[in-house]
């Protein structure tokens, strides 16, 4: 197997990873790692992918996704505290109010 | 690093990255969840500065581990809730979240074998120097952009807290 092969097949297992934890796990903190997880199989992508075409616009995108990730976060964070402080438990199904 | 040692090394991260993140997916706390990403996101940027991107392994580093990582694990110590999220881990969607991920990378794979990936070329798009040239004078609107995002998320932030302090007295 080609290492290029191999480090998109990494990026795509990463993210499939993150996505089932998002919907698979129930404690908030651990869905919100896992979105951080998907976003670094994407940075795996982008790298291999501008490597291989000697381009630096994939290098310039990631960090890019790095402030994303960041602004993501520092959004997220105080939600899930708000959250908590409301009703006192992070289990993703004690919110199911919150829909419509 | 080029040759033998190279790509065993390359496939030892890589390795490391997907064990870091099935752990992820069974580990019962948030803290060891945070530790396994920590050791995910540290092997990435060994794939990242073994193919040469080593501004991007080091903002890895920096960024990922040394900044959101760290208020990711403050974040876990200030709530210390126990609850049923603890000790039941998998919400009701298991067994269609684990179909779905499944069907997924079999549609990936479908199409990583219907259209193979090139073979790596060994330019050196990412070497410092050309890579930081062309980050500041081609991709300069982009870079400012990412200001403005940031400076929205704080306002954001801002707004949420005191909006909710405000409603509650």
């Amino acid at each position: 197997m080609d290492s290029a092969q191999m480090l998109v097949a990494l990026g795509a297992i990463l993210f499939v990873l993150g996505l089932a934890g998002a919907v698979v796990r129930r404690n908030l903190l651990v869905v919100l790692m896992c979105l951080e997880l998907m976003l670094n199989g994407v940075n795996v992508e982008l790298v291999t992918f501008s490597r291989l075409h000697g381009s630096t616009a994939g290098g310039v995108l990631v960090f890019l996704v790095f402030v994303v990730a960041a602004a993501e976060l520092a959004v997220a964070i105080p939600i899930v505290l708000l959250l908590v402080r409301h009703k006192k438990t992070l289990d993703a199904d004690a919110f199911k109010d919150l829909k419509g | 690093m080029t040759g033998a040692v190279g790509t065993v090394l390359l496939w030892c991260f890589a390795g490391a990255a997907t064990l870091g993140a099935v752990l992820m997916l069974v580990a019962r706390h948030p803290m060891r969840v945070a530790l396994s990403l920590v050791g995910v996101m540290l092997s990435l940027a060994g794939v990242f500065a073994l193919q040469g991107a080593h501004a991007v392994a080091v903002f890895q580093v920096l960024i990922y581990v040394g900044a959101v990582m760290v208020f990711m694990v403050y974040v876990i110590m200030l709530i210390d809730v126990r609850d049923p999220s603890f000790t039941k881990r998998y919400s009701r969607l298991l067994v269609p979240g684990i179909i779905g991920a499944i069907l997924f990378l079999a549609a990936f794979v479908a199409l990583l074998v219907a259209v193979p990936v090139g073979a790596q070329s060994p330019g050196g798009a990412f070497a410092l120097k050309p890579f930081s040239a062309a980050f500041l004078a081609e991709h300069w609107l982009e870079f400012e952009l990412t200001s403005v995002l940031l400076l929205v998320a704080v306002v954001a932030v801002l707004a949420l807290v005191k909006g909710n302090g405000r409603r509650h007295g």
